[in-house]
């Protein structure tokens, strides 16, 4: 058998009240690679990843990392065992500067066990520095800082602490042309580390242009995954508007 | 050029003085305004007492009447930094004041020497407990801290007057007396001397430290200019601090009163709470979830231990302001603290703390603290009556919050 993918979601259930959010849905990341997670609002592809990051711990099915089957309760758990996630509303705290929110939950502490501003914010440096060259304002609390640089905080949090498994929620969305083309070529660095991602998202060209497999949802069930290179854009709509796999569908006129 | 160019001119020039200044220094502007506000309170309520104000006599009484109200507004500031309320911390000082004093008096031999320490360290478990009971239900059951608090408020004033079935106990320990701040509860002209130089010594020390720390890593400095001056100016507020409290003397005698003992506990509490609030992972959880509940708890934070931990620091303050104040009465009272939570919410909130959250300081409170009870010792002087009294803090308390609504306004 091959080697065990990163990580595997089996048959995972999230009920919200009577309501399936995500009903039995199995998906699968290797190392290196990039899977993209497509469906309409509601479809259910961000339940399926607070589950896999403990935001939403799921109901039912088993989650497995390198073919070990784990728990995974609240986020802690979760960055436990590698996983990092950028999450879509960034989930920063405002009122926060850069380095605070980078290292909130993993602080730089000295001997003394009190926290070390200085360490943190030498570190928060370099690492916003790769990412956006022109952000040096990082002592301001979050909150007033630009969409850009709210999301260049997310993204260092996620990848400064050796992440092996990285969920991308919506990561370009708040983005103009030129910061989005910055996250598609930092994608591809992580993913030549062999990182796994899932990159959640709206926009069929960003996942066409950045994943290897696609996987789509509709209505909290997952509808099926494809190699990118197997799927063009039409097929993949129609995936995502009528839940069918290509083959099934009526032929295009 | 016109002439109204000309004299706008000058007022844009200070403005921009002032900004450059705040900036090189890294002060708070809300912390100078605060200042500035307290500063104009005092002079106004010099004047309209004839000087009686400002004397050494009436400062030394006013840092001890601040001190029960500073003591509590500062756990106030992380309860409120934190998105919560409690209500309930004038009947929680009550509850635990009559503790200490049935212990000390109808429990424990009262000339015994350990009595006042060991019911010292069992009122503030006490409050400890309370604390305990309290942020069990916010945290664990999900009950608003509105609500537990509320009930809080009448279940700990009942339990005060259940203890001696509302019987006043008094006098207590000799020596447990001296923390109220009585006639010998300073600690003398030398050990203010000392202490005062311990102070300035550490200001020096640790903002050289600080300095040289971010100097290591290349970051960016304050102008030396502005940290000079910032030492000065802290240096010269603790001198004048010293001197004033050695100018109070002990009734008819020529022996300097020093600094009173429950302003030490103050400054302790200050202190710690100021070193817990910046420096330790704790102090950090309790912005971060003010700012952003869900963003703590994604990054692994426990919102809930934290929140817990928050009121039973509470309650433990809420037992050091139950010891200053049965000390300063010589007495436990059930009554003790009636009120008290408003003028403790009032402090932190005039002090800049944020009732949405996110934001406080400590000094912030410590200073509202004393702009509150600096408006109640004026008047009092002025012989304004109670009811009056309560209606100028009230305005005093809309108007602080409207001025801080508007600067926030502004800055956007």
């Amino acid at each position: 058998m091959a080697e065990a993918p990163l990580v595997e979601m089996r048959h995972v259930y999230k009920r919200f009240g009577g309501v399936h959010a995500v009903e039995d849905v199995t998906i699968d990341l290797f190392a290196g690679e990039v899977v993209g997670l497509v469906g309409h609002n509601g479809a259910g592809k961000s339940t399926l990843m607070k589950g896999l990051s403990g935001a939403l711990p799921i109901d039912g099915g088993e989650i497995f990392i390198r073919g070990e089957r784990i728990d995974i309760r609240n986020p802690r758990d979760a960055r436990h065992h590698g996983i990092e996630t950028i999450y879509q509303n960034l989930a920063l705290a405002d009122n926060l500067d850069a380095p605070a929110n980078l290292f909130l939950g993993r602080e730089i502490v000295t001997a003394m066990g009190t926290l070390d501003d200085d360490a943190m914010e030498h570190e928060a440096r370099k690492v916003l520095q790769r990412l956006n060259p022109s952000f040096t304002n990082i002592k301001q609390p979050t909150g007033n800082l630009s969409g850009g640089q709210r999301q260049a905080v997310a993204i260092a949090r996620a990848i400064h602490f050796n992440a092996r498994i990285l969920v991308m929620d919506e990561p370009t969305a708040a983005l103009g042309p030129q910061e989005s083309e910055m996250v598609g070529e930092l994608i591809k660095q992580l993913k030549s580390e062999g990182i796994g991602i899932f990159l959640v998202s709206h926009d069929l060209h960003d996942v066409f242009d950045l994943s290897d497999r696609i996987s789509v949802m509709k209505n909290g069930g997952m509808v099926g995954t494809r190699a990118t290179a197997d799927l063009t854009q039409e097929q993949a709509l129609g995936m995502i508007i009528l839940g069918k796999l290509p083959e099934e569908q009526p032929a295009f006129q | 050029m016109s002439e109204g160019a000309r004299t706008s001119a000058r007022p844009k020039a200070l403005t921009d003085g002032a900004a450059r200044l705040l900036a090189a220094t890294e002060m708070d502007p809300r912390l100078l305004a605060m200042i500035g506000a307290l500063a104009v309170i005092w002079i106004v309520l010099n004047v309209l007492t004839g000087g009686i104000f400002l004397s050494p006599r009436n400062l030394f009484n006013l840092a001890v009447q601040s001190s029960v109200v500073g003591v509590m507004a500062t756990g106030m500031v992380f309860v409120i930094v934190a998105r919560n309320i409690d209500l309930s911390v004038g009947s929680v000082l009550g509850f635990v004041g009559m503790i200490i004093a049935f212990l000390q008096v109808d429990v424990f031999p009262i000339d015994a020497a350990w009595n006042w320490p060991l019911t010292i360290v069992l009122g503030i478990m006490v409050g400890a407990l309370a604390g305990t009971w309290q942020g069990y239900w916010i945290a664990y059951r999900g009950v608003p801290a509105f609500v537990v608090t509320l009930g809080g408020l009448l279940i700990f004033r009942g339990g005060a007057f259940l203890i001696t079935d509302g019987r006043t106990i008094a006098p207590l320990n000799q020596t447990y007396q001296l923390l109220g701040g009585g006639i010998d509860g300073s600690i003398g002209a030398l050990w203010s001397w000392i202490l005062g130089a311990v102070a300035v010594v550490t200001v020096v020390v640790m903002s050289t430290r600080a300095r040289a720390k971010r100097r290591k890593f290349g970051f960016p400095t304050k102008p030396l200019w502005a940290a000079v001056g910032l030492i000065v100016v802290s240096a010269v507020l603790i001198i004048t601090f010293v001197v004033i409290m050695n100018s109070y003397n002990k009734p008819r005698t020529e022996i300097p009163r020093g600094i009173p003992v429950p302003v030490l506990i103050l400054i302790a509490v200050v202190v710690g709470m100021t070193l817990l609030a910046r420096m330790t992972k704790f102090g950090r959880y309790v912005f971060a979830m003010g700012g952003s509940p869900e963003a703590a708890n994604l990054s692994g934070i426990n919102v809930r231990r934290i929140t817990l931990w928050i009121f039973i620091l509470m309650g433990m303050l809420c037992g050091v302001a139950a010891i200053i104040t049965t000390a300063r009465l010589n007495a436990g009272t059930n009554s003790m603290g009636t009120l008290a939570e408003l003028s403790v919410i009032a402090a932190a909130v005039i002090g800049g703390t944020a009732l949405a959250g996110g934001r406080g300081t400590i000094p912030g409170a410590i200073l509202g603290a004393v702009i509150i009870q600096s408006l109640d010792n004026g008047m009092v002087l002025m012989s304004v009556s109670s009811p009056m009294r309560q209606i100028v803090i009230g305005v005093v308390l809309i108007l602080a919050v409207w001025s801080d609504v508007s600067l926030n306004k502004v800055r956007q």
